[in-house]
């Protein structure tokens, strides 16, 4: 029977081996995706998996996050008189923060766990051992195009998320609690600065590279790894969520 | 053709292969029999560098391939092709253009000239006009003859073949195995078959070789086998639960 400090420090070098393995994996997804051929066909391919086909999801949970944030921030801001802080104060929450955050979590429920599940499965049907054998290398045919698709396709996601909840906030504080539409948009425009754009555009970004490389990295090692991809990737997006944000803010 | 020497491999705390020599013949078929469990797909595996061993080696001709840099690993592989035990068709293609995938991607041919080798190479092995369907819309015996067709359309110099008839009715079984020994003839490959198909793979193979506990314990022609009067061959090719290899 090992000891505490026995079991503790196997863990410790299991976990330090895994954290390794998976960095290794990324810079070798970088590494192969400037390498020719550069495959195009198959990043806009997966632009289509990553970015069109979760836009419906993306847009539904954009228009109600921001008819959500609509009707509270009007009832917190009225108890201060303050309604026509209302664009401002929904603006602001979006683009820093809940654009970027809810969006990359509608793509890896719509489309991230079904990467890591569709990798899985090659894995176990020995669809990778084929492309090894056919002289393919598996991670610059399967992973890189994927992980290009998720830097493209996230920002653009989050764009629209963030414009679709910016009017779902105007449709409810706006046409049915009557905040001024003027004030809405204007207080928009006098506190929103590039910084706040910047900073929802690289924190999009980078949850597109989390995404993608999380889920590869788990479906590629499969079988006993593929189920946790999901909340693995809804971790590390908060926690590195709260890092980006302190360190633009 | 293919050397082995003194191969070892682990995974976790079970030791699979335990110092495997084997020389297989240039041209000839060469099955590697033994039980369920005994290494025989993790030596085929070895053999064009899908695993690579904890110690010893694997010459393919001169060069010893667990040495190799992945560039010069894959100039190798490209003189293998293998049909693996589940076909491992691309799911996401349809059979035409899986069996299209190794020229696209390791010639420069025209499209055109791709057309007529994939059509010829699925005529061949009796899948003609069922190029259009996806492997998830095909019988298991299609998808071998498939997966045989994928392999042997870059004309390899060497053809591994894992367990190329499990899953399947006798029937097929024997059709798979005419169809081996048919592009045999035809493309005169070194083969490789991994099987526990006793005795129907013995009529495909020009030589036998039998892993069991981890090593080669006999290798020779059909006919030396089935008069061997090694306890641990006359076990296993006559079904036997009986005898020095443990059942269960």
């Amino acid at each position: 029977m090992p000891s505490f400090f026995g079991q503790f420090g196997r863990y410790a070098i299991l976990n330090t081996v895994g954290m390794g393995r998976t960095f290794l994996f990324l810079l070798s997804a970088f590494a192969w995706a400037f390498r020719p051929p550069i495959r195009i066909r198959l990043i806009v391919y997966h632009i289509r998996t990553i970015g069109v086909e979760s836009l419906s999801v993306v847009i539904l949970s954009g228009v109600f996050t921001g008819m959500v944030m609509g009707l509270q921030g009007y009832y917190s801001l009225r108890k201060f008189n303050a309604e026509n802080f209302l664009g401002s104060a929904v603006a602001l929450g979006i683009l820093r923060e809940l654009g970027p955050v809810l969006s990359a979590f509608m793509v890896t429920g719509r489309t991230g766990s079904a990467m890591a599940a569709e990798l899985a499965s090659m894995k176990v049907t020995e669809q990778i051992d084929a492309l090894y054998s056919m002289a393919v290398n598996p991670i610059q045919y399967l992973v890189s195009p994927r992980i290009i698709a998720g830097l493209i396709s996230m920002p653009l996601l989050t764009a629209i998320f963030d414009v679709v909840a910016i009017y779902g906030a105007y449709v409810v504080g706006v046409q049915l609690l009557g905040v001024s539409s003027g004030s809405y948009f204007s207080g928009m425009e006098l506190s929103v600065v590039f910084k706040d754009v910047l900073s929802g555009f690289l924190k999009s970004v980078s949850f597109g590279l989390i995404i993608t490389w999380i889920c590869c990295y788990k479906g590629f090692n499969a079988p006993p790894m593929a189920t946790e991809s999901v909340v693995l990737c809804f971790v590390m997006i908060l926690v590195w969520n709260y890092f980006m944000t302190s360190v633009m803010l | 053709m293919i050397r082995v020497v003194d191969l070892h491999k682990t995974f976790g705390r079970q030791h699979v292969l335990r110092g495997v020599n084997l020389e297989l013949e240039a041209g000839k078929i060469t099955t590697i029999i033994g039980g369920s469990g005994s290494g025989k797909t993790v030596l085929l595996k070895h053999l064009n560098a899908l695993l690579l061993p904890d110690c010893g080696s694997v010459f393919v001709g001169d060069r010893d391939i667990t040495q190799l840099s992945q560039t010069a690993l894959n100039e190798v592989r490209r003189k293998f092709g293998v049909l693996f035990q589940g076909a491992a068709l691309l799911d996401s293609m349809t059979i035409h253009d899986n069996v299209a995938f190794p020229l696209r991607e390791t010639t420069k041919l025209k499209e055109t000239e791709i057309e007529k080798k994939v059509d010829e190479s699925l005529a061949q092995v009796g899948l003609a006009g069922a190029g259009y369907k996806f492997p998830a819309e095909v019988s298991g015996g299609m998808k071998k003859r498939a997966g045989l067709a994928r392999a042997l359309v870059v004309k390899p110099e060497i053809m591994l073949f894992d367990e190329p008839t499990t899953g399947l009715d006798p029937l097929l079984g024997k059709s798979i195995h005419q169809l081996i020994r048919k592009m045999h003839a035809t493309h005169k490959f070194t083969g490789v078959v991994v099987s526990h198909d006793i005795p129907e793979v013995f009529q495909i193979s020009d030589r036998i070789a039998m892993l069991a506990e981890g090593v080669i314990t006999e290798v020779g022609t059909t006919e030396d086998f089935l008069v061997s009067e090694n306890p641990a061959v006359k076990q296993f090719i006559h079904g036997e639960t009986e005898g020095p290899l443990a059942v269960l």
